[in-house]
């Protein structure tokens, strides 16, 4: 085998990539066209016929526009809600922990090891209506006597932003640590303030950590359906609600693997502009 | 980069009270860095506690008294033994068919430079950031047009694991490699040894570590999926599913058992890894 190697140099790459490669094109890039080829597909299960069926594009945009605009909508307010909390955290671990940060880190990162579903379950424990937040908020009339949090948008995004928190706090933690403190002692000698100092320096240094973050929260939140099927109604329903119900529950294959475009696709449009006002070198790192 | 290059202008140095200041900021940062790491325990916490609860009704919600009898009968539930065996058996399974095929395809996209490599990136890249909804659902696609190869259970289970766990085990060793010193396999070369044994002997312990944190992600990722097996398992159930079936119904305490279990041992690793890496870190600074 290893003379085989030496007088095929060039085939060894290819030996080496084929059983992921494979893997992965069998298994991710083919299941991309049988979900085309799907999507043009008419008829009522088991029946379904190829007949180009490209109204059922339209017909899932008419009908379900709503849940995928709020499927964006919760999707951007619980990643800009993870910004905003994760990076004082990140900067603090970064600059300030010392000898704590990896232990501050694994804190970041242990919600991953509770299972998803019973992480979010423990959400009905705390913001249940019995329950003590609840009480405290109504207490100071933050709530009126029968408010609640469950079962409402708020309880749905706070899900999401807890849930997606770690993949915004470990970019950002990245690139902060990346910053040569130097330079902030240099910017320090030149007479800035310690706030134009972090907006000059530290927040442009830690944009691809920004970006990186933003894309890690952002694309699975917005395809994800637990958190509003949880601990919300169907007031809250977003578009991976729609799409696992229609495959697995209405048997409507066509239209779920429509609207799975329609969700990849539209990803793809945000991913481009995102990319044209961040500048796609940060995109890529 | 341009931005840190702009003279700034010119400002007093600061005063007592501008210390004084800077102080409290200092300070109200770290209290606002443990306050987030409370918010990230919190439901954590609530996980642990209430699988030493003792329901009243049918809903694990309130807390009524302490038990251990959760524990002690961790699987006294219908179904949840078998799950959770299952989420075991696959993670296992998917863990070392990933972490083989990723490693390979990570020592071939780093090691050689070959027709087809931007395309081998850009498929490594795009199952991370596709939503596992889309994955989900084109892969049952696959198997409900293939159904004459494919019957749902636990081998699609599998097969999908092992697609959306590739990717993260490239990107591990992937950055392992990158730092590689290649001048040991060289030397090893120089030596006498051939190709096979300069690998097992050479590469292959320099890699370890990086195998061995991705076999930890790969395992980790595995056992918590939910969306993508969800929509593959047929009538299988792994843990995460039975959670999901249960949920509508009532959720025994024993399910919080399980989750903990996981949680302590995952910890534990994690905990073990950093007294590791402190301990490391002393060793060389001391020598």
């Amino acid at each position: 085998m290893g003379a085989f190697l030496h007088r095929h140099k060039g085939f060894t790459p290819y030996l080496l990539l084929a059983p992921g490669a494979l893997w992965l094109g069998i298994f991710f890039l083919v299941p991309m066209a049988f979900l085309a080829y799907e999507s043009l597909q008419s008829g009522l299960f088991p029946d379904f016929q190829f007949t180009w069926a490209f109204s059922n594009f339209s017909d899932a945009f008419s009908v379900y526009h709503v849940q995928l605009g709020r499927s964006f909508l919760y999707a951007g307010i619980a990643t800009a809600a993870c910004l905003v909390l994760a990076y004082p955290l990140a900067y603090w671990i970064a600059f300030r922990a010392g000898p704590w940060r990896n232990l501050f880190l694994l804190f970041i990162v242990a919600p991953f090891f509770v299972t998803y579903l019973v992480r979010t379950l423990a959400w009905l424990n705390i913001l249940a209506d019995q329950g003590p937040v609840v009480r405290v908020l109504r207490d100071l009339h933050v709530l009126g006597p029968d408010g609640r949090l469950l079962a409402t948008t708020f309880a749905v995004v706070a899900g999401i932003t807890y849930n997606f928190f770690p993949f915004m706090a470990l970019p950002l933690y990245v690139s902060l640590e990346q910053i040569d403190p130097r330079l902030l002692e240099a910017a320090k000698d030149l007479y800035a303030s310690s706030t134009k100092a972090f907006v000059r320096v530290t927040l442009p240094l830690s944009a691809p950590g920004i970006v990186a973050g933003t894309l890690l929260t952002f694309i699975p939140a917005a395809g994800d359906f637990i958190n509003a099927a949880l601990l919300g109604t169907p007031k809250q329903q977003m578009i991976g609600n729609v799409i696992q119900a229609k495959f697995l529950e209405s048997l409507d294959y066509p239209t779920a693997a429509a609207l799975s475009f329609v969700l990849m696709g539209t990803i793809l449009v945000l991913l481009l502009v995102y990319a044209r006002v961040v500048g796609t070198e940060k995109l890529t790192g | 980069m341009t931005t840190t290059a702009e003279t700034l202008p010119p400002r007093a140095r600061l005063g007592v009270a501008g210390r004084a200041w800077r102080l409290v900021k200092r300070h109200s940062l770290t209290a606002y860095a443990l306050l987030a790491v409370a918010y990230l325990m919190l439901p954590i916490a609530v996980v642990i506690l209430f699988s030493f609860n003792a329901p009243a009704g049918r809903f694990n919600y309130v807390w009524e008294r302490f038990t251990a009898r959760n524990w002690l009968h961790w699987d006294a539930v219908l179904g949840i033994r078998s799950a959770v065996e299952t989420s075991l058996e696959v993670a296992a399974l998917a863990t070392i068919v990933a972490t083989a095929l990723g490693t390979l395809m990570a020592l071939a996209i780093v090691r050689h430079r070959f027709v087809g490599r931007g395309a081998t990136n850009l498929i490594v890249f795009l199952p991370m950031s596709t939503p596992e909804i889309v994955m989900g659902s084109s892969l049952l696609t696959l198997f409900l047009n293939a159904n004459s190869i494919f019957r749902l259970g636990f081998w699609t289970i599998f097969i999908a694991h092992v697609m959306f766990t590739i990717s993260f085990v490239v990107v591990t060793v992937k950055a392992r490699l990158i730092g590689f010193d290649r001048h040991l396999e060289e030397a090893a070369m120089d030596l006498g040894a051939n190709e096979l044994t300069t690998f097992t002997k050479v590469t292959l312990p320099l890699i370890a570590p990086a195998m061995l944190a991705a076999a930890l992600l790969s395992f980790a990722l595995s056992i918590d999926d939910f969306v993508i097996t969800y929509l593959n398992a047929g009538a299988t159930q792994t843990f995460p599913i039975f959670v999901w079936g249960i949920a509508r119904v009532s959720v025994p305490p024993q399910v919080n058992v399980v989750a903990s279990a996981i949680f302590l041992i995952a910890i534990a690793i994690g905990l073990g890894n950093v007294v590791w890496q402190h301990r490391d870190a002393k060793r060389r600074r001391a020598r």
